[in-house]
This record gives structure tokens, C-alpha cells and sequence, in this order.
């Protein structure tokens, strides 16, 4: 009994160890297709000068095989999505006889949008997702219906909006008319939620590069999203993983596409100013 | 025939003689595996595709047998050796009767 219980604690700090290490940003380079080159770490945004020195993509954090199955678009299931989404995109929908193709020409012509979004819309006098630009033009330039915000077809569209930006830095604006909004998302960034009383910061500023129970915590850079998570085998939207850690400090969350959510994402893009955008990218 | 199902391969469009190439295939399928249930508690009906071949110019190449615990959007990635010039052809068959192919050609310089 006695020679169990010394085996036990000498076990227990050398997987602590093992843990602790295993959960630590992985040195690596992401290069996809052997073509667009990454920027996966970077100096942290003027804004977060007092919080981060460097801001690192999920990528890092994650194992072997799934930072692999980023860096070819064969092994990137996400790009199913963006398959689907392809034919989406010149199918006519709605009243008025129109696709996306219809103003866009190619989904090509769209690069560089993902980058700068969310982003004040002036004749909505509103700070907009990506998500609310496809429905405004499905609603007003399309006469067809709205898609729901964090379903599949929606993020699908979302995805191949992502993919013709990749490598692009992450360049939301913070100033201007935007600003207001931006504040209140960092101030919903740092609030505590919850019966647990955690905030975004709690998690991914104060604590990156440990253990969060079998999973390692990154910073919580949303460059790579809609993200394919090899959990539930399909695109994850950026408010329904929002949704996701609210709900996991055991607090109502607010609603995906929700004033609260809008402010949030612009304020969390501007905390990945100068990574890559990477979406579809691969997650557990 | 399942919904949004599309084969997909990558062959290298060359290769030398007796070289073994790296051949990957992916095709998007629900693979309904017939163990869940809708929001009734009805069971949901097993749909998969149950077997993957791949043959080269008439000979088997690889000849899989798939079970119901196989993943949405199976995958695979396998070598073979180009003895010549010729082509590729891959086959998925579904539970429901229906057959997906698709083909790659490649020469041997």
C-alpha cells in the first residue's frame, strides 16, 4: 500500500509536466498548397500593448495531424464547404432573377473582404458581419430568403468568402465611426460571466498555452474561422463558438447575430490584427 | 442517391516507370451510420457507402469493404505503382444501390 501510494507521487508531477508542455504553442510554419504562406504568430496590435507581446493563431495549439490537414486543401475537409458554396454562388435565388455572380462575377473578386471584416456599413449606420452583408444581399438584392446565421449554407458561403483571402492580414478598423462598437466589445471581452465568473480574458489572455481540462487553450483568435472541427464534423460559425464558451462559464448567452456578438467579433478580430486569415481552418 | 455526394481524387498527372505515387480520394457522403435517432426517437436509416475500389488499367488496385463507423466525408490516401502509361479508375458504392465513379489518367515518362 505504502510502495503504491510513493509510485503514485512520484507519477504525478512528471505528467503534470508532460501536460504542461504538451499544451504550449507549437513551433511550426503554416504554409498551404505549397503556395500561401502564413503569418501564424506575430507582435500584437498597438490596442494590446499592455496585455499580449505576440499573438499566435489556434493553429499553434493544436496536434500533429490536425495542423496537417490545414496545409492542403485535399486534406481540408473544411473545403467541402467551400465546394458547396461555389455552386451556391451562381444559382439563382429570390425574386429578383439574381446569384451572388450575378454583381460579384467570381468569388475571386471578393478578396480581401474577410479581412476587414466586421465593419461599419454607413448607409446602415451599423457595424456589420460577413454574415449580415450575405443577407442583406440576399434580402434587398435578391428578394430570396435570409439564411440562418450559423447554418450550414450560411457558413459554407462564409468559408469560400474566407478562402480567396487566405494569407491576407487580419485589418479590422478600430477608429471612426466603428469605435463605439468596438469599445463595447472589448468591454464585453474583459466582463465575467456565469456562475463560474470568467471572462474571454480569463481563458485566453491570462491563461493560453495551459490545460482548460483535456484541451489546450489558445488565445482565441477568430482568423481562422468558420472553423471545421473535427468534433462535430462541420463549419463552426464565430458566434456559435462565442455561444460556446458563455454557455461553458454557465451563463444565458446572448443570441448568434446579436448587437452583443457583432460588438464582440470586431473587438476579438482586432486582437488578431496582422495574422493570416486561414478560414476554413481545422480544429478539434 | 444521397444527398450532395461528390467524388473527389489527386493523382499526380506524371510518374516514372515502377514508382509508387501517392494517391489521396475524399467523397462527401452523410455516412448515416443507422445507430442514431430523430428528435421522435424513430430510427434513423443506415446509409454509407460500403465499399471503395480502385483499379489501374483493369487490375485492382485497392478493394475496401466500409463500416457503419466509418466518418462523414471518408477519406483515403494509399500508394500504388505506375508499371505505364494509363488510368485510374475509383468507384464508391452506396447503400442505396447507387455507384459514384470518377477517373485519372497519368503517364509514365
Amino acid at each position: 500500500m505504502i510502495r503504491k501510494m510513493i509510485t503514485v507521487g512520484a507519477l504525478g508531477p512528471l505528467l503534470f509536466t508532460a501536460g504542461a508542455a504538451l499544451a504550449e504553442a507549437v513551433e511550426d510554419t503554416l504554409v498551404v498548397n505549397e503556395d500561401i504562406e502564413m503569418t501564424t504568430r506575430t507582435d500584437a496590435p498597438e490596442h494590446l500593448s499592455d496585455a499580449l507581446d505576440e499573438i499566435m493563431s489556434g493553429w499553434h495549439f493544436r496536434g500533429t495531424e490536425t495542423r496537417a490537414m490545414q496545409a492542403d486543401d485535399f486534406d481540408n475537409p473544411g473545403m467541402i464547404f467551400v465546394e458547396q458554396a461555389r455552386d451556391d454562388w451562381s444559382e439563382v435565388v429570390g425574386t429578383e432573377g439574381n446569384s451572388c455572380a450575378s454583381c460579384h462575377d467570381e468569388p475571386e473578386s471578393l478578396a480581401g473582404v474577410r479581412a476587414v471584416y466586421p465593419k461599419w456599413n454607413e448607409a446602415a449606420g451599423e457595424v456589420r458581419t460577413l454574415e449580415m452583408q450575405v443577407n442583406d444581399c440576399r434580402e434587398n438584392r435578391m428578394g430570396a430568403e435570409p439564411l440562418k446565421y450559423t447554418g450550414g449554407t450560411m457558413q459554407a458561403m462564409i468559408a469560400l468568402i474566407s478562402s480567396v483571402s487566405r494569407g491576407m492580414p487580419v485589418n479590422v478598423a478600430t477608429d471612426g465611426p466603428a469605435e463605439s462598437t468596438w469599445e463595447e466589445g472589448k468591454e464585453l471581452y474583459y466582463t465575467r460571466t456565469g456562475q463560474l465568473e470568467l471572462s474571454c480574458a480569463n481563458c485566453h489572455e491570462d491563461n493560453y498555452g495551459r490545460m482548460i481540462r483535456a484541451d489546450h487553450l489558445s488565445q482565441g483568435q477568430i482568423n481562422g474561422f468558420p472553423v471545421y472541427r473535427l468534433k462535430n464534423t462541420k463549419l463552426n460559425s464565430v458566434h456559435a463558438r462565442f455561444k460556446g464558451c458563455v454557455r461553458d462559464t454557465r451563463a444565458e448567452t446572448y443570441k448568434p447575430g446579436s448587437p452583443e456578438f457583432v460588438a464582440l467579433e470586431l473587438y476579438v478580430a482586432s486582437r488578431g490584427n496582422g495574422l493570416s486569415v486561414e478560414g476554413p481552418s481545422i480544429r478539434n | 442517391m444521397a444527398k450532395g455526394v461528390r467524388p473527389r481524387v489527386k493523382v499526380p498527372k506524371t510518374a516514372s516507370a515502377g514508382e509508387a505515387i501517392t494517391i489521396k480520394t475524399l467523397i462527401s457522403h452523410k455516412m448515416e451510420s443507422g445507430q442514431r435517432k430523430d428528435s421522435d426517437g424513430n430510427k434513423i436509416p443506415r446509409s454509407i457507402i460500403n465499399r471503395f475500389t480502385c483499379d489501374f488499367n483493369g487490375e485492382n488496385v485497392i478493394d475496401v469493404t466500409l463500416e457503419p463507423a466509418i466518418s462523414t466525408n471518408p477519406f483515403f490516401e494509399f500508394e500504388a505503382t505506375v508499371p505505364e502509361t494509363g488510368e485510374f479508375q475509383f468507384t464508391w458504392y452506396d447503400d442505396d444501390g447507387s455507384v459514384y465513379e470518377t477517373s485519372k489518367k497519368i503517364s509514365v515518362e
